[in-house]
């Protein structure tokens, strides 16, 4: 449409609009206006100003002073912050994977002919719908080293189960179990994804010969492969963003041990247990900068193996 | 299993092939669909287990909470529990509190959305594609980088401990719902406003009278995913909301199991189980709304 205007009346219409087109932004700035104050008080606002702040020192009730930077120096140096920072790698980089590929298998499962699967699809998404708050509190009785059912189910078969969010070693495993059980959302849209895939591809190769492993290796997977990338970026962001779980089962403590302290936790204890809102906001812009940096290397690496031939 | 004839080149390999597997993909495809089964069965045992719990755990009597082998089935079943979660915590307050944000933030959302959705999507306005691609932008801004300048607005504000830092934000704009429902509205036929504009009738009453009534299933997944997102917060009460008397279930529930978690936990987790009860009936009844939305929002994306 630009361009189609810029040809018509190439000297004036790029200086003036016409009358029809200040109309029609008028009209269209109208519509978007509760957007625009959305943004600039909720987003653009916040935005620079928590980036302002994590050069500053701000114990909340006195004004903010600028000490550059400071704050990013100390973080370097800070035991809790890097323990942090090791935590939630921990739990992105194995939750996101295994999350993935539990959700795609899944996904395979129900894409199949048989009966029930509405009530399988069912009961595979309806955790991931239920209050974080209430699976965080069930999880928690769930993991009881002594009276929960996860120690009892592996002493059926001879296992003696170790104490999940009482032991610092063990306390990650069971976040991600806990995750794995939320998986159900990205099941519904690898299933669609699924959908989506032609089935005379498959047909064709299994004319070629190429067994079931070998038609979901080369062709299926593939073929989905775009809306992975999308699962596994997403999944990251959010997983470098965990919090309920970890602050309803440890009173927002990241006990025991630190081991459950993730980034997220870490922030908000400095925000709102010590109140230094400068620091809290340096934290903030690292775990902001650690995301983009993922999103892009993501994009870059994953594009040679993402196949978008078919849409 | 349909299979197209060979047309083109190497036709005798392809029906080898075929003959040499007609027999074995029989057998093959039985034993495929009882291992299918049986993973299925396993893997929704697992995604069952933590409702099964919940239920049982909230019936229970005080001296079966620690007995290992668990009691499935509590003698006698105590069906009081969940009155006392209602005597002992304010839990009908907490109701109440979180069924008003969730009510004023559905409404919010639909609202809001659905009219600067139609700016995007149905008005032809110089610019409007760039700040779309600034809309996708802030998509990719995680909350934790805005939230504590927003806190300290809010403060200044005098907002503190009222449920405005959780509604406001709702009537202007999510980016999320513009994208889906902008998408929506690029697949609804332009003839119908354009009739109504020969006509002679404003932007505004196209919006309201042919294009909104045309939006009902996507305005559906908008109040779905705000009315789950309202209902189920737990940061944002968190930092806004001090007194208890204004707490909602989910800050509600988490500060129940701080202070009484480990010696109540049966009527604790009775006001857990309720707490996912409104959550439950909804996808059963608004469950395609509910699968719509989701492979729009992902596959689209």
């Amino acid at each position: 449409m630009a361009s189609a205007s810029h040809s018509a009346a190439p000297a004036r219409a790029t200086r003036r609009m016409s009358r029809r087109q200040q109309r029609s932004l008028l009209t269209g700035l109208f519509f978007i206006s509760p957007w625009i104050v959305g943004f600039v008080a909720f987003q653009l606002y916040p935005f620079l100003a928590s980036f302002y702040y994590s050069f500053t020192f701000y114990p909340i009730l006195d004004a903010p002073r600028f000490i550059g930077l400071a704050n990013y120096q100390n973080l370097v140096t800070d035991a809790r912050f890097l323990t942090a920072l090791g935590n939630s790698a921990y739990f992105a980089f194995i939750a996101v994977p295994l999350g993935s590929i539990v959700g795609v298998l899944l996904a395979l499962l129900l894409n199949t002919k048989i009966r029930g699967v509405s009530i399988f699809r069912t009961i595979f998404f309806l955790p991931s719908i239920t209050p974080v708050v209430a699976s965080a509190i069930v999880w928690l009785w769930m993991f009881n080293p002594r009276a929960g059912i996860v120690n009892y189910v592996l002493s059926l078969i001879g296992i003696r189960g170790p104490g999940w969010l009482g032991s610092p070693e063990w306390s990650k495993p069971a976040l991600i179990i806990i995750s794995i059980w939320g998986v159900g959302n990205a099941v519904l849209i690898y299933l669609a994804a699924l959908q989506d895939v032609p089935p005379e591809l498959t047909e064709a190769a299994q004319i070629d010969g190429a067994n079931r492993a070998q038609q979901l290796w080369n062709i299926t997977v593939p073929m989905i492969s775009p809306v992975i990338l999308f699962n596994v970026v997403t999944g990251l962001i959010g997983a470098f963003q965990y919090f309920t779980e970890v602050h309803v089962m440890t009173g927002g403590n990241g006990r025991p041990a630190d081991s459950t302290l993730m980034l997220s936790i870490y922030l908000w204890q400095s925000a709102f247990q010590y109140f230094k809102i400068g620091y809290a906001s340096a934290q903030a812009w690292v775990l902001f900068l650690i995301v983009i940096a993922f999103t892009i290397a993501l994009f870059r690496f994953a594009g040679r193996f993402v196949y978008y031939g078919g849409k | 299993m349909a299979t197209t004839p060979p047309i083109d080149a190497a036709p005798t390999r392809r029906r080898l092939a075929q003959q040499r597997n007609v027999g074995s993909i029989r057998a093959t495809s039985a034993l495929l669909r009882a291992l299918t089964y049986a993973l299925l069965v396993a893997l929704a045992c697992f995604f069952l287990l933590p409702w099964v719990w919940m239920i049982s755990t909230s019936l229970k009597n005080p001296s079966e909470l620690m007995l290992s082998p668990p009691v499935w089935i509590p003698k006698p079943v105590r069906w009081d529990n969940y009155l006392t979660a209602f005597s002992q915590a304010q839990f009908g307050t907490y109701i109440l509190n979180t069924a008003q944000i969730t009510l004023i933030s559905v409404v919010g959302a639909v609202l809001s959305n659905t009219f600067i959705a139609y700016g995007f999507a149905r008005v032809h306005w110089p610019g409007r594609n760039v700040v779309f691609g600034l809309v996708l932008a802030t998509l990719m801004l995680p909350s934790f980088v805005t939230f504590i300048p927003l806190y300290i607005t809010f403060r200044h504000l005098g907002w503190l401990n009222t449920y405005l830092p959780l509604t406001v934000p709702t009537f202007l704009g999510n980016a999320f719902y513009i994208f889906l429902l902008r998408q929506f509205l690029l697949r609804i036929p332009e003839e119908l406003s354009d009739a109504a504009r020969v006509d002679g009738a404003s932007e505004l009453r196209i919006f309201a009278q042919v294009v909104i009534p045309l939006m009902k299933p996507a305005l559906a997944v908008v109040a779905l995913f705000q009315f789950i997102g309202s209902w189920n917060d737990y940061f944002g009460p968190l930092i806004y909301i001090n007194d208890q008397a204004r707490f909602t279930i989910s800050l509600g529930i988490a500060n129940m199991q701080s202070s009484y978690g480990f010696s109540n936990a049966a009527w604790v987790m009775a006001a857990t189980t309720m707490s996912t009860l409104p959550i439950v009936i909804l996808f059963f009844f608004a469950q395609r709304t509910f699968i719509e939305g989701i492979t729009m929002s992902g596959i689209k994306g």
